[in-house]
């Protein structure tokens, strides 16, 4: 895989071990003093939180706290909001994705996203999937392409509903389905980090079921962000959760301490739900 | 601070509000069993038994209160620590009832003779104390006292204690006097369900601190109940 190597630096000289975490394990992505404006407006006063691999780390947080905001800057979508300003210091496996010299395209190839609501493109379920290897150049021929359109819809609990219709449109499948597929197309292109931000906030409980379900898997192989306005499914599908509020990270810590007895009392009230 | 869902906050209050009115009944009906044991009074042993009857139904309803709630409001932190108290505490307060029910019952036993004024001594000043600590620590269960429950811990280490020293005292009883040891016997077994009183009031105890802070007290409980160990030689 050639994609993004000037980013994919070694990550054994990174070995830092995040604690209390249930698994110990190195980390993926490390925030220093994030902050971000809009204008003048301030959105995100100096976060700083470390992003184990391999696990899945939940979001949480009112609306207009700025965990969706965060979570844009890991693959830098920030940046194609005019006026908006990031400051501080976001480490990948140790290399600063806002250093100037940094092809943000590859980036965002190896840090895929999900978003809120399914948007497969107007195409094929196959085109769907297809799309990323073919302008990243990851597959060389029609034999390798259709290969890795198979493996990430079969990573993403999809192709055994959809084999036999891969040239329908993608807008014709169900929501979860829909869904599912733009996991597909995250996955396609082999990234390290998939970010979701509420990918299931569409969804009967059904197909969310199913994308939680898909969510354990691929933590196996993916660092997951998933930013989600249900505690019930944070608490379901992460291993760390962070709380954020008015632009802070309040509380951050494994999953099973932050929804049983959390430090901080904001986090108490807003977990329990006696937000005022 | 209150819930946003004005039933949830209602719903959780009356869970606690079963509970109190749990705790208020396996008081009276201890202190009952006491009074009934003294006095030896049949008649009010009858009621402490037709009243636990009460405390089961109550403690059936706690607990279906509480699996609702959790099925309706998937509870979160301190939320979840109170509703899983609640239930261990309607548990515990459940068989306090039953060992008082079982002192009721030995009245009738006994019931034929009258008890030695100081053969009962040891087991009232037992009582006293287990009864005061079951208060203590239903007090502590309203105020969500975490030092309250601390202090209730740590002093079941005298009703332990004192267990023993009567275990002693009964047993050299029957010895002197073999007519006593009916009687004795069924003192030894009041002081052993009020020892375990004791023990359920420590139970309450470690309950409200995990409702309180979510952690388990850290240290080992103090025990001084050494009567497995005890015997009296006979003199031969």
């Amino acid at each position: 895989m050639t994609v993004a190597a000037d980013i994919k630096t070694d990550t054994s000289a990174f070995a830092t071990i995040r604690t209390p975490d249930l698994q110990p394990r190195p980390v993926k992505v490390k925030a220093t003093g994030v902050k971000v404006f809009y204008g003048a407006k301030q959105a995100l006063h100096g976060v700083t939180i470390d992003i184990p691999d391999r696990t899945v780390t939940a979001f949480i947080g009112p609306s207009g706290c700025g965990k969706s905001t965060f979570l844009r800057c890991f693959n830098r979508m920030n940046d194609t909001i005019v006026g908006a300003r990031v400051e501080g210091e976001i480490l990948l496996d140790n290399r600063n994705i806002y250093a100037p010299d940094l092809d943000v395209v590859e980036l965002r190839a190896r840090v895929g996203m999900v978003f809120q609501k399914p948007n497969p493109f107007p195409k094929s379920i196959f085109e769907n999937v297809a799309y990323g290897p073919r302008i990243h150049g990851l597959a060389r021929t029609k034999a390798e392409l259709e290969e890795v359109v198979v493996t990430s819809l079969q990573k993403a609990s999809l192709f055994n509903e959809v084999k036999d219709r891969l040239q329908e449109p993608g807008t014709g499948l169900s929501g979860g389905q829909q869904q599912r597929l733009c996991i597909a197309r995250a996955i396609a292109v082999s990234p390290d980090v998939i970010l979701m931000d509420e990918p299931c906030s569409a969804l009967d409980p059904i197909a969310t079921a199913k994308v939680e379900e898909l969510i354990d898997e691929l933590r196996a192989n993916y660092t997951i962000v998933i930013v989600t306005h249900s505690m019930q499914q944070a608490a379901r599908v992460s291993q760390r959760t962070a709380f954020f509020h008015l632009g802070h990270l309040v509380e951050e810590g494994p999953t099973n301490m932050i929804f049983t007895k959390p430090i901080e009392q904001r986090t108490q009230d807003y977990i329990t739900g006696r937000f005022g | 601070m209150e819930h946003t869902v004005t039933a949830y906050e209602q719903e959780l209050r009356g869970l606690a509000g079963r509970i109190a009115e749990m705790g208020g009944l396996a008081e009276h009906l201890v202190a009952d069993a006491i009074v009934a044991l003294t006095r030896l009074d049949a008649s009010l042993a009858q009621r402490i038994i037709a009243d636990d009857l009460r405390l089961d139904a109550l403690q059936r309803e706690t607990e279906e209160r509480a699996i609702l709630i959790i099925a309706r409001r998937q509870p979160m932190a301190s939320d979840l620590r109170e509703i899983v108290a609640a239930l261990r505490i309607s548990n515990d307060l459940e068989r306090v009832g039953d060992l008082a029910k079982n002192i009721a019952k030995r009245v009738t036993a006994i019931n034929n003779a009258v008890i030695q004024k100081r053969l009962l001594v040891g087991v009232e000043h037992l009582a006293e104390i287990a009864l005061q600590q079951l208060k203590d620590v239903l007090d502590a269960y309203t105020n969500r006292d975490d030092n309250a429950a601390r202090v209730v811990r740590t002093r079941d280490e005298e009703i332990d204690a004192l267990y023993t020293s009567l275990f002693r005292e009964l047993l050299t009883y029957m010895m002197e006097d073999p007519r006593t040891i009916s009687q004795c016997a069924h003192l030894l077994f009041c002081a052993k369900n009020i020892e375990r009183i004791g023990d359920h009031a420590t139970n309450i105890a470690e309950t409200v601190h995990y409702s309180v802070t979510g952690t388990a007290f850290e240290d080992e409980r103090p025990k001084s109940d050494n009567s497995s160990l005890e015997s009296v030689e006979s003199e031969t």
